[in-house]
């Protein structure tokens, strides 16, 4: 069943900071803020609100509603980590197309101490206490890189192949004020940074920090009304714990349901004009590039050598620069390329525009549990008209 | 290659010494079966009694066919490496200053893909042993080893930290006037022990095989009694912080059951040696001990306690003496508690009766002190916590598990 | 009769009448009578520490001590032996205290021990030493002076395989002492008024067996004999009051005059 009617706008990044003594309550409450001003709406005609953050703690969805003083007839709580924005959108979506609520507020927000990062690796997830963080690497770092390892072994992926996405993505960066990384980047840099776990070197990984980020779902009608650009969605697939007997991951669940999502658009990746994928890795990249069907798997490297990923390039991807340069800023990842896909095609972007961009694809992936990311989603948008 | 472990230097006086840390030890009750497994030197996963499926990391529900039906056997440890990776950099304070540190993804052949750490002497695309053992924190981890034994196999940095291995290391056998501690004390000196002190109580007093004790090489005897606190806190003082290894050998083995006996007299003898005399020991030794695990080389590293296996259910016959080793063995348990933060062991080691003087009219099967030192010193290579030695102590062991009322009636 | 004893005290004060102590420190490390291990063991000597001016006690430094009746420097009472248990007043709580006072007898013997653990007193080497000091006076306390205390504690204890080996009284000169001297008790420097293989006497532990069978005492793992005049010196040995005790450890004090 597609989404006829039903519309993303009034995309919200909240400035990222490297460290933030405030609370998630704090980040999420300036982005509703930002949202409600964006949109032209009151607070009080949020109606349906879906949350995300690893730093909300004690709380959950239903403490911020009171806290932040909202009263919403439709309310979820989606802890998927990058997947968390394409699995909002699919929710807020059926709400608002049921009649369950008629202003969805999605929203992913997290703050970042010191000693946050440290803090949620412990009580991260019950596989990860048992059976990943007493192995040393303090985080997800060595299982990707065992996942990156095993991709180069089996389809002959170099370390510059990774490093083409990280400097193209970098070049896209140097526009958003809210990047953490402020520097061009070159390949020997990557090349030559600080190892972290091999084969993966600082460059692979993508810098933690607090930030926030919103989109608000709701009719057309609706948004034409208060007169806010919107998209339209198009398709979107989801799917969790995919393919469990690969002995290591180099799929994702989006080649479960890829058929379905260009089937659901009514469109095909070669008439996709931008692509945000979820990049804690590139690794993970280079699967999306395969699993959402922009070459066959294995093709990646191939893929990756052959096209300019910058904004005005071949192939326009991640085009405010990734987590990998803007700053991951927890649960608010999942819905970096989002905000951003949604500014290009209302013709709004913070960074520099992709020409004529008529169709997005944005794809999602999160929730390392033991030795593979078990989320993953994408979504179809397209231009207004 | 395993590059041999080099003999520790002495120790500079005017360095601070590292202090101990450990990986993350929480882990979720049902991944407490591979905290069992591990104590024992056993490789147990579970396996689905419904559909047979292996089953890593632990779960509460079979992931194939939902079954709750999932406990821990015995299973293969063979596998293939997939994938390895060496970590350079950590959040985790342990793993930070112990980089680099590898790891890899093992496929077994029994089905699960598991996350462990790798012996240096494991490659890509190698063939493995997966073993299970307690970490520095007392927590299970699994170990990849090479399919065969290497040369050097047991000095691999990572494979170190997990054992209690006697080599370079300093023991005190507390107690060296009966065989027991005599074997015990050539165990160790056999096993590469850089120092062997033993403790002697009533100098004045001769005992059988004193003669062959002080000669046995790199055994230092040492001025020490258990029944009295003086002589181990002043013990502890001279020697206190060059003891890695510390193994209790001091016994009272009397026949007699509670009601039967005639006075208190030999259970306070019991007492005095077996629960106070552990608690003598920890109180001086214990903070020092708890100090220095992380102390290079040769770092802190075990307690070790010889109980009567009828300190898990008494031995009517030897009555008194089964009390005492259960007061022990509790006592035992505590310690472990509180030396652990320090990454020191306490290895519990159960056996039956022994073949020594006060077990004599016990018929066979009996262990002999040579074996049990044996087992002993294997069991710290491995970096046990807990030992079941000989025929009799495995089988009350088996016997406890299935039905202890039984077993009450049977040794009664 | 009291300006006397006032003058007694100041005489001990002064100088005049010195004061030896007869005593061994109790110590943990001091050796006890070892028996066969199936049979009940004396308990050796152990301190534990209550408090030393810390958080378990401030400003008080005490212990708790535990030891047998028989531990270190003591006093054994009748109803120690089987031969004295149905005399009367025979425990250390019921025996007069004017017992606790008495002249001694020292024969000195450390000579024959200096090389022979194994030396046995007997009636004709009393009777030499009387020919020399005179006659035991009934009432006298007997010590026997071997030197025994100088000795490292390996050599003290004497320790071999068959037991034992530490110099001692014969049957014949404890039955002697005690019928034909009527004295006090018999007192030593080893562990054990008897000598160290009584077991193998007839009877075993004469000094024992006849001593407290006829109502005498017992001093053992005494020092400073070697600091005593064959006679005339006192001896004060009161044990402590136990209930329906065998023996107790003592302070043993001998006092002497002072040569001019």
């Amino acid at each position: 069943m597609a989404y006829d009617g039903i519309v993303a706008c009034a995309p919200v990044t909240v400035s990222y900071r490297r460290f933030s003594i405030n609370s998630a309550h704090w980040w999420i409450g300036r982005a509703l803020h930002d949202l409600t001003r964006a949109a032209g709406i009151k607070p009080s005609d949020i109606d349906g609100l879906i949350l995300s953050s690893f730093t909300l703690a004690p709380d959950t969805a239903v403490g911020v509603t009171q806290h932040l003083g909202l009263t919403p007839r439709w309310l979820d709580h989606a802890p998927f980590g990058g997947a968390c924005g394409i699995v909002a959108l699919r929710r807020a979506a059926r709400a608002v197309q049921c009649g369950d609520a008629q202003f969805v507020a999605c929203v992913a927000g997290d703050t970042n101490h010191v000693d946050s990062f440290r803090k949620t690796l412990t009580t991260f997830s019950r596989f990860a206490q048992d059976a990943v963080y007493p192995y040393g690497s303090g985080g997800a770092n060595a299982c990707f890189a065992l996942i990156t390892k095993n991709y180069m072994n089996l389809y002959g992926a170099r370390r510059e192949d990774f490093g083409k996405l990280c400097v193209d993505q970098r070049d896209n960066a140097l526009a958003i004020p809210f990047a953490m990384m402020k520097k061009p980047l070159t390949l020997d840099e990557y090349m030559n940074a600080r190892p972290i776990s091999d084969p993966l070197h600082l460059f692979d990984c993508v810098m933690p920090c607090a930030g926030a980020e919103a989109i608000l779902v709701c009719r057309e009608d609706v948004a034409r009304s208060l007169h806010v650009p919107f998209v339209r969605l198009l398709a979107t697939i989801e799917r969790h714990n995919a393919f469990p007997d690969d002995p290591i991951q180099y799929r994702g669940g989006w080649a479960m349901d890829v058929d379905e999502l260009w089937q659901m658009a009514g469109v095909t990746p070669s008439d996709v004009d931008l692509l945000e994928t979820y990049d804690d890795y590139p690794v993970i990249v280079t699967m999306q590039f395969e699993d959402l069907g922009f070459c066959h798997k294995g093709e990646g490297p191939e893929f990756i050598r052959s096209h300019d990923f910058t904004v005005d390039g071949s192939f326009p991807h991640n085009t405010s620069g990734g987590q990998l340069s803007t700053g991951q800023a927890g649960a608010a990842g999942g819905y970096l390329g989002l905000t951003e896909a949604t500014r290009q095609l209302t013709g709004k972007p913070i960074g520099h525009a992709v020409k004529d961009a008529k169709i997005a694809a944005v794809s999602g992936f999160g929730m390392i549990n033991y030795d593979r990311g078990l989320s993953s989603g994408a979504a179809v948008l397209a231009r207004a008209s | 290659m395993t590059r041999p472990l080099e003999p520790p230097k002495r120790k500079n006086p005017l360095k601070k010494t590292k202090q101990p840390l450990y990986p993350q030890s929480i882990r979720s009750r049902t991944a407490q079966g591979l905290t069992a497994a591990a104590a024992l030197g056993r490789f147990e996963l579970q396996k689905c009694l419904d559909c047979d499926a292996v089953i890593y990391p632990p779960r509460d529900v079979c992931p194939k066919c939902l079954s709750a039906r999932v406990p821990f056997v015995p299973v293969r440890n063979g596998g293939q490496v997939l994938a390895e990776t060496t970590i350079r950099t950590s959040t985790d304070p342990y793993f930070r200053e112990r980089t680099p540190w590898r790891t890899g993804l093992t496929k077994l052949d029994v089905g699960p893909v598991v996350l462990s750490h790798l012996h240096g002497d494991v490659r890509e695309g190698a063939r493995v042993r997966l073993d299970l053992r307690l970490d520095k924190g007392g927590a299970p981890v699994m170990i990849a080893l090479p399919d065969q034994e290497t040369q050097h196999m047991a000095d691999d940095p990572q494979l170190r930290e997990m054992t209690c291995d006697p080599k370079f290391r300093r023991a005190l056998i507390t107690d060296g006037r009966g065989a027991v501690g005599q074997a015990m004390a050539q165990a160790f000196s056999e096993a590469g022990a850089s120092i062997v002190f033993v403790g002697v109580a009533d100098p004045w007093k001769p005992f059988p095989g004193q003669d062959a004790l002080s000669k046995i090489s790199c055994v230092e005897i040492v001025p020490l009694d258990v029944t009295d606190s003086e002589s181990v806190t002043e013990q502890a003082e001279q020697i206190g912080g060059r003891v890695d290894i510390i193994v209790n050998t001091a016994e009272h083995v009397r026949p007699g059951g509670i009601m039967q006996r005639h006075g208190l007299t030999v259970a306070r003898e019991e007492m005095d040696i077996r629960y106070f005399g552990l608690l003598r020991l920890a109180q001086a030794f214990g903070p020092g001990m708890r100090a220095r695990g992380a102390d290079g080389t040769n770092s802190a590293a075990a307690f070790v306690n010889l109980l009567s296996v009828h300190a898990l259910m008494n031995w009517p016959q030897y009555g008194g003496y089964s009390a005492a080793e259960a007061a022990a063995l509790s006592a035992a348990q505590c310690l472990r508690a509180e030396l652990r933060p320090g990454g020191v062991k306490v290895l519990n080691v159960f056996f039956g009766p022994l073949e020594t003087e006060w077990f004599q009219t016990v018929p066979p099967p009996k262990v002999a002190p040579a074996a049990l030192a044996r087992a002993v010193v294997q069991a710290l290579q491995r970096g046990q916590e807990e030992l079941f030695v000989g025929d009799i102590a495995q089988d009350i062991r088996a016997r406890l598990a299935v039905n202890p009322k039984a077993l009450e009636r049977e040794l009664g | 009769m009291a300006a006397d004893l006032v003058a007694f005290a100041r005489a001990v004060t002064q100088g005049a009448i010195k004061v030896v102590d007869l005593t061994q420190t109790l110590s943990q490390e001091f050796p006890t009578i070892v028996l066969p291990p199936e049979l009940g063991q004396c308990a050796p000597f152990r301190i534990e520490e209550v408090s030393r001016y810390d958080e378990r006690g401030p400003a008080w430094y005490w212990n708790n001590i535990t030891l047998g009746e028989h531990t270190g420097t003591h006093f054994d009472a009748p109803v120690h032996w089987i031969s004295g248990k149905d005399l009367p007043n025979n425990a250390v709580d019921t025996i007069e205290p004017h017992n606790f006072i008495a002249p001694a007898s020292v024969i000195d013997c450390s000579r024959e021990c200096a090389d022979n653990p194994d030396f046995e007193l007997t009636v004709p080497f009393v009777e030499a030493w009387e020919a020399q000091h005179g006659r035991i006076p009934p009432g006298d306390w007997v010590l026997l002076r071997t030197d025994w205390s100088k000795l490292p504690y390996p050599q003290y204890a004497g320790m071999r395989d068959d037991g034992a080996h530490t110099p001692g009284p014969t049957p014949g000169v404890v039955k002697w002492l005690v019928e034909q001297r009527d004295v006090h008790g018999f007192g030593t420097e080893t562990i054990g008024t008897d000598y160290g293989q009584a077991q193998h006497f007839n009877p075993p532990y004469p000094a024992h067996f006849y001593m407290h069978g006829k109502g005498r005492f017992g001093l053992q793992c005494l020092t400073n004999l070697d600091k005593l005049p064959p006679k005339g010196a006192v001896i004060v040995a009161a044990p402590l009051k136990i209930k329906n005790g065998s023996g107790s450890p003592l302070r043993v004090l001998a006092l002497i005059e002072e040569a001019a």
